[in-house]
């Protein structure tokens, strides 16, 4: 054949903007429930970039594809324009650098803020580096800083699974930050906050998106609003509308689907 | 934020440091000296069966170590650990069955009893080199070990874990046992191996080798407590503790879970296996009735009633349980499986956290608190 087939091959992800997350055509049905339905979705490198939807629209089944724990049936999902994500698992992908904060807080409970923020900071993986793992002085200082950032500072030798709701969501945060991943993806980090820790929340997602690329799935929509920043809506698994909040806010199929309602 | 040093926990504290100090010497050379220099009339003499007796407890809070390394740490509940016990002290028996050589019933300098009885002509192949005890000695730690290695990938990979762990582990020893009751495996069958003479040119029959044999078991506690400290204070054993937490987000760290669940599951089954080798000479017997699945689930009970999670406690639980059954099947044995039994659920129900949770809750001074309050409501 002469014809190349588009949007395959290296020339036509060169030839594209940059991104940091490019999927295109991805599928995945459960039992013949379309949960993503040739979804296209780029992430520009340094973009935060909030994703809303009804529940059921598909987003926390594309964090699970874009992160290794669920297979897309098709379609393609790049990581920093040239690593293929569809054929790696969880712990390969984590070591690529995208960071995922699900959506029920996780950490672990019966560890240290310290402890939890310790594991997840970004060193050697392999069982005998951590065996022998012992702080250094810099490490230290990288740990502090990061608990400064989470507002954990007094509490880092607390038990994670003594903090209120809202503190293990800024722990897990701060976890992610800790792996110093290139792109994160939040998966309702204000859910169950108070108006006042969701307002934290918002000025330290700003800070963070100066130098990471993030992804944000939300249903709070003052808390969006807030973030300022180019939003997808998602409905029955593929992008229904895209743009800033208020465009996408006025778009008459968006307010049939979802903000209508 | 208080001082941290560059080790992310101290192993132990000095107190404890002291406390282990002063059982090792107890149990390593006051014990031994009980029983060897002070005569035997004394109201100070430890008897040889004593210490036998005791040597046996040993091997058994060693069991119960490797079995709190993955429960009480990792999360993982092996329900078929006897399975590594048993294969450790069959490589052992093995070795010492070679020992016997023409002091045998048949007399084969080459062959062991139940072989000739088999009509065999010479040993199957996986008895070679257990003539030597250095090989035997690598076996006891490499059999377990391989086993675990397998059984570990197969299952962690798939991810199974909890309850599905537990039952398949289980299976696995059932499988062991209804093998080994086998006479064409080639271990004896039913009756196992027994009838051992001596052990590294020493007669088992003489109190200075059971003495000995306690002390190696002694001294092997003591290193085997040490290396579980190693690992459950390094960042590795936080990283069990996670595992055991939330499996997911430490994948999503970038941590293989497979990996870490692997090593701690093979170091513990290697444990067992020592275990095994130090049991079946002071017993002087192994048979396929350590693969029973009873007896592994024991062994679970044993580290619940100490404490999991603590390394101490299955210590102490392998000793009070295993004391309990020597009082009660000599004082009363038609009760000791209700009270085994009944010991379960009390602790399941009143102590999740074993002796060593009570010993805490004393200590914190909670209990003094809370009776406090209630008297002061009596008062009002």
């Amino acid at each position: 054949m002469a014809m190349p087939e588009p949007a395959s091959g290296p020339d036509a992800v060169t030839a594209r903007e940059p991104s940091i997350l490019y999927l295109e055509g991805v599928s995945v049905s459960f039992d013949g429930f379309k949960a993503l339905n040739s979804l296209n979705l780029i992430i520009r490198r340094g973009e935060m970039r909030a994703i809303i939807g009804p529940n059921g629209a598909g987003k926390t089944t594309m964090m699970d594809v874009v992160t290794g724990k669920t297979r897309p049936d098709t379609g393609r999902v790049l990581f920093a324009d040239d690593v293929n994500l569809a054929h790696l698992d969880e712990t390969d992908i984590a070591n690529l650098g995208i960071g995922r904060k699900f959506q029920k807080p996780t950490v672990f409970e019966s560890l240290t803020v310290f402890e939890n923020i310790y594991l997840a900071q970004k060193t050697k993986r392999s069982i005998a580096e951590t065996l022998f793992a012992r702080i250094r002085g810099e490490q230290l200082t990288r740990i502090e800083a990061t608990l400064e950032t989470i507002r954990l500072t007094e509490r880092s030798a607390d038990l994670a699974g003594d903090l209120s709701h809202g503190q293990k969501q800024w722990l897990e945060i701060g976890m992610l930050l800790a792996q110093e991943p290139e792109l994160m993806l939040l998966d309702e980090p204000v859910a169950g906050m108070s108006d006042a820790e969701t307002e934290q929340t918002v000025t330290l997602l700003m800070e963070i998106a100066k130098d990471h690329s993030l992804v944000v799935v939300e249903h709070d929509m003052k808390f969006v609003r807030n973030l300022d920043c180019t939003v997808s809506v998602l409905h029955e698994g593929s992008v229904l509308a895209e743009g800033p909040m208020e465009s996408v806010q006025s778009d008459p199929r968006v307010i049939e689907v979802y903000l209508g309602r | 934020m208080g001082p941290i040093s560059s080790r992310l926990v101290a192993m132990e504290s000095k107190r404890g440091w002291a406390a282990i100090l002063v059982l090792a010497a107890i149990a390593i050379f006051v014990v031994p000296i009980l029983n060897l220099a002070v005569p035997e009339g004394s109201l100070f003499h430890i008897p040889t069966f004593w210490v036998t007796t005791l040597g046996k407890y040993l091997a058994f809070a060693i069991l119960a170590l490797s079995l709190d390394l993955i429960w009480g740490y990792a999360g993982i509940l092996s329900l078929g650990h006897g399975a590594f016990f048993g294969l450790g002290g069959y490589a052992m028996g093995m070795y010492m069955m070679r020992q016997i050589g023409e002091r045998s019933v048949y007399g084969n300098p080459d062959l062991p009893d139940f072989m000739v009885f088999l009509n065999w002509d010479s040993v199957p192949w996986y008895w070679l080199g257990f003539d030597q005890f250095w090989f035997a000695a690598l076996m006891v730690l490499a059999v377990p070990g391989a086993l675990a290695f397998v059984f570990g990938w197969l299952a962690f990979r798939s991810r199974i874990t909890g309850v599905y762990f537990s039952i398949i582990s289980q299976a696995m020893v059932f499988a062991f046992m209804l093998a080994f009751f086998r006479n064409e495996m080639g271990f004896g069958g039913n009756n196992g191996l027994t009838d051992f003479k001596d052990i590294l040119g020493f007669e088992l029959s003489r109190d200075t080798t059971k003495v000995g044999l306690y002390i190696a078991s002694a001294v092997s506690l003591l290193i085997v407590y040490l290396i579980c400290r190693t690992v459950v204070s390094s960042k590795l054993g936080r990283l069990l503790i996670a595992v055991r937490d939330a499996e997911n987000r430490v994948r999503f760290l970038g941590y293989s879970v497979t990996n870490a669940k692997l090593f701690v599951f093979t170091l513990s089954a290697m444990i067992a296996g020592l275990a095994g080798a130090l049991y079946v000479p002071q017993v002087g017997i192994i048979n396929p009735g350590e693969f029973a699945p009873a007896k592994s689930i024991e062994m679970a009970i044993w580290v619940a009633v100490g404490g999991r999670g603590t390394l101490f406690g299955a210590i102490i639980g392998a000793f009070a349980i295993n004391g309990a059954r020597t009082y009660f099947t000599a004082a009363a044995p038609e009760i000791w499986l209700f009270f085994l039994g009944s010991l379960f659920i009390l602790v399941t129900l009143v102590m999740p956290q074993g002796i060593v949770g009570v010993y805490k809750f004393l200590r914190s001074g909670e209990l003094i608190e809370a009776i406090g309050r209630r008297l002061r409501r009596g008062d009002a």
